[in-house]
């Protein structure tokens, strides 16, 4: 627990993956973000992962 | 055939091919399996009944156009009837964009693919506003087609006779240098046309009149190079087509009803869904709400790796379809996520010459959820109105769903 708690007497860097919203109010706030460019697989769609599996083989 | 192996075939086929548009003619001599009783039109199949407003505007004046009504109501019954057919231009190895209708005295420019020895079709293009591809059909429609089948075709087709042919695939790699994404900015490859047929226009033995109000018509329309462009694209992708195991798009195409696609692995089976609804930018007068869902054939050139996946090279683009350029680099970035090449020839200046992204395989669609983006015209949702304005818009996963779940059930990936 204490480890986890150190990050907050530290100066932040933050990696943010999904809503960029995030990314940009931390922006604002002057903390080092950025926002990876990264979807869940097939867009979240199980039914397309589903039909990739069955093509794929 | 190995999808990997099967793959790297289409995409060479997509790069290779040598369009050249060889000629002109009128659709009946030279478009495949043309009848005096036939009417083509975009997208995936459709019958008179489905249709929507703008096709079956654009239907009904070419039924005036060729004589065969004299009025909208003859026309309709006509159209209704049973004695007239109705193919998409996709079956006779030709494009159109909008509602894409193509009749049997229609003039048509050929392409030609000196690599891979097919042909396309497509017929040539009217201007913006009220025409007959966005569902127009007044007096004024009708008279247009008219002048252009019997004064603008002949000296054309004179004139490409005494060429040996454009290279249009070069004409587009110098087009996207000129700020063309080539679906909707035409400027540059209007321009270009009209520099080379110019020099044999000015040889033909018509009327200096006649001469000087084409050269008038094809100046006074920035997307005149649009139609021919798209053969290019037809002709590139039919030599794409038909490779057993390949999972990469060969067309894309909507009716305004359906968007259809068909894999080159997959025969000429379509899958089709729901088209979308573009937004954009409208004319004065008009709203979203007037707006038809997608149409047209000219999805070809996304399906080649222009126009939507090249609007990073045409920064002037985003004032006619809408958004900010960082949008149409965003745009163009995205593509790469669902293609398999940067192609080698068409470039992206800004992008310091990366190849267009290039070959859509629906296994990269699958597996990222991203749709392919189309810059496209927007007709009327009402027929005899036309043109509404340009915009945004991208295919429906339904689609790639369907040629997946099909090439499963048929045994086709193994």
């Amino acid at each position: 627990m204490k480890r986890v708690n150190d990050i907050f007497g530290k100066d932040l860097k933050v990696l943010n993956i999904g809503l960029e919203q995030f990314c940009i109010d931390l922006k604002e706030q002057d903390v080092t973000a950025i926002q990876m460019d990264w979807r869940p697989p097939s867009g979240g769609d199980k039914e397309a992962a589903d039909l990739l599996s069955a093509l794929l083989g | 055939m190995d999808r990997k192996l099967a793959n790297e075939e289409a995409l060479k086929r997509l790069q290779d091919s040598e369009p050249y548009l060889v000629g002109a003619g009128i659709a009946l001599d030279v478009v495949p399996g043309m009848k005096k009783n036939l009417i083509l039109h975009a997208g995936p199949p459709i019958t008179w009944d489905k249709m929507c407003g703008p096709m079956q505007g654009a239907v009904i004046g070419a039924l005036i156009y060729e004589g065969m009504a004299k009025d909208e109501a003859s026309a309709r019954k006509l159209a209704a009837s049973g004695e007239i057919e109705f193919e998409p231009n996709h079956h006779h190895q030709s494009v159109c964009p909008m509602a894409g209708i193509m009749s049997a005295s229609m003039p048509v420019f050929i392409m030609e693919n000196k690599k891979y020895g097919n042909f396309s079709y497509t017929n040539m293009n009217e201007g913006l506003g009220k025409c007959l591809r966005f569902g127009a059909f007044s007096d004024a429609v009708v008279e247009r087609l008219h002048w252009m089948t019997d004064v603008m075709y002949p000296l054309i087709k004179e004139a490409l006779e005494m060429s040996d042919g454009i290279d249009w695939k070069a004409l587009v790699i110098q087009s996207l240098q000129m700020g063309d994404d080539n679906h909707n900015r035409n400027r540059a490859a209007t321009a270009l046309f009209v520099k080379y047929i110019g020099q044999y226009l000015c040889k033909v033995n018509g009327d200096k009149e006649k001469i000087a109000k084409v050269f008038e018509f094809i100046n006074g329309n920035e997307h005149f190079a649009i139609n021919i462009t798209m053969a290019m694209c037809k002709a590139i992708t039919d030599a794409a087509h038909n490779i057993p195991g390949s999972t990469i798009v060969t067309t894309m195409s909507r009716n305004g009803v359906e968007f259809g696609i068909r894999v080159s692995g997959l025969g000429d089976e379509w899958f089709t869904a729901p088209a979308n609804t573009p937004i954009g930018l409208f004319f004065p007068g008009f709203t979203q709400e007037d707006s038809n869902p997608d149409i047209g054939d000219s999805c070809i050139t996304e399906t080649t790796g222009i126009g939507g996946f090249a609007m990073a090279a045409a920064p002037a683009i985003v004032q006619f379809v809408g958004g900010t350029y960082k949008d149409a680099v965003s745009y163009t970035k995205e593509m790469y996520e669902i293609t398999r090449a940067e192609n080698k020839n068409f470039k992206i200046p800004t992008f310091d010459f990366r190849g267009t992204p290039t070959g859509i395989d629906i296994v990269k669609v699958l597996e990222t959820g991203i749709l392919p983006r189309i810059n496209t015209g927007m007709a009327h949702k009402d027929p005899g109105v036309g043109q509404v304005g340009a915009g945004l818009v991208t295919a429906p996963m339904d689609c790639f769903k369907k040629a997946a779940r099909y090439m499963v059930e048929k045994g086709l990936n193994k």
